[in-house]
């Protein structure tokens, strides 16, 4: 699957991860600071992913107070 | 995972709340937890014009929706800050956001309107950037909403910035700073309200609420705030959120609740004791307030600061 990563903007290729909370623990994610779009859709951590799925992993942690 | 409330596929798990929500059933939630913040600390009466702070950012454009949805007569004022591309783009986002929902945004420019911007008026003064913009920020906002008969001023911080800053206060037991850590600061003179309506709500859920909607939002972060010790504050909390769920909700509502009273007298200045800046006319405790003692040290040659709204959207 492709999986688009940010702060930097940056693609990487992978396949194996069997759902989103599995991706995230293999880029060792903190699943509490990202959301997890495939597919132009959100998903919930327990969505399945195929190797032909798109995943956008966005940040949501912002630095102002 | 199923939707708590109608049973439908979920886009969005929320640990915090023990559950799940489909698209429709989780942009009510966001409303109800607004709603619920609103009513709650009191923030806004019904016919009260309300100023959102603007920055582009998914928060604040997210708050600013809310807000309209609910109701509420809510214009936005978006301040360029001069942060090379990242300002540009972020002025982009949010005018694009007035368009499209034929919202009003006043805008102030720091270095067309008042000679400086955040990362010379930085240098200048040897402070960190975020504190020279938290400084910019509070006074212009503050002075727009005044002179243009705004009764609130509604920022977008949301759950994780309150407890990541009621972390930093805590660990420096900065009993001053926590007198005053409270989703309402209520109007004094010369100061209007100030209400934080996303207090309930985290930076997931604001940042999926975007989504769901289509509202096209800055995703670069600030390139001024990389590294800073706010930030580290948030990953310590979300790693531990992520193995205690609800520990930043309990941490922030459990302080407001139950101990922020006990910091009451800890709030150093009595605004009641206030004087007015001989240059902006605003409250301070000394000559000249702290806003325009940082911009007479950044530009060479200072003026007064008439703060003009213009470019509004619509």
């Amino acid at each position: 699957m492709f999986v688009v990563l940010r702060n930097p903007k940056r693609e990487i290729e992978l396949s194996g991860p069997k759902n989103v909370e599995a991706l995230l623990a293999r880029l060792e994610i903190v699943p509490e600071s990202v959301i997890v779009i495939r597919n132009d859709e959100l998903v919930t951590r327990d969505a399945r992913l195929v190797d032909s799925d798109r995943v956008e992993i966005r940040p949501v942690t912002s630095g102002g107070a | 995972m199923r939707c708590r409330r109608c049973k439908a596929d979920a886009i969005i798990d929320l640990r915090r709340h023990n559950a799940a929500f489909c698209r429709d059933c989780f942009v009510h939630h966001c409303h109800e937890q607004v709603r619920r913040a609103i009513h709650d600390y009191e923030m806004i009466e019904p016919g009260a014009r309300v100023l959102v702070a603007v920055s582009g950012g998914k928060d604040s454009l997210a708050l600013w929706h809310i807000l309209r949805e609910l109701g509420y007569e809510a214009d936005g004022l978006y301040l360029g800050l001069g942060i090379g591309t990242y300002s540009d783009e972020s002025g982009d986002f949010a005018r694009a956001f007035a368009q499209r929902f034929d919202l009003t945004l006043h805008e102030i420019d720091l270095p067309a309107d008042l000679g400086f911007d955040i990362p010379e008026g930085a240098r200048t003064v040897r402070r960190s950037p975020c504190g020279v913009c938290g400084l910019s920020k509070r006074h212009l906002f503050n002075q727009a909403a005044s002179t243009h008969g705004y009764d609130i001023v509604a920022t977008g911080h949301n759950l994780d910035d309150e407890a990541a800053v009621l972390f930093g206060n805590t660990l420096r037991w900065d009993d001053e700073y926590l007198a005053r850590q409270f989703p309402v600061l209520p109007a004094t003179d010369g100061f209007v309200r100030k209400v934080k309506p996303l207090v309930r709500v985290g930076e997931r859920e604001m940042a999926a609420y975007c989504v769901v909607l289509g509202i096209d939002y800055i995703l670069e972060e600030c390139p001024m705030a990389v590294g800073n010790r706010h930030l580290a504050y948030k990953e310590l909390l979300n790693s531990l959120e992520e193995r205690s769920p609800g520990a930043k909700a309990a941490f922030l509502f459990n302080f407001l609740d139950r101990a922020h009273e006990r910091f009451a007298d800890a709030a150093v200045v009595d605004k009641d004791d206030l004087l007015r800046c001989t240059i902006c006319g605003s409250p301070t405790p000394g000559e000249v307030c702290a806003f325009c003692r940082l911009q007479a040290r950044a530009c060479a040659a200072p003026d007064s600061v008439p703060v003009t709204l213009r470019g509004a959207a619509s």
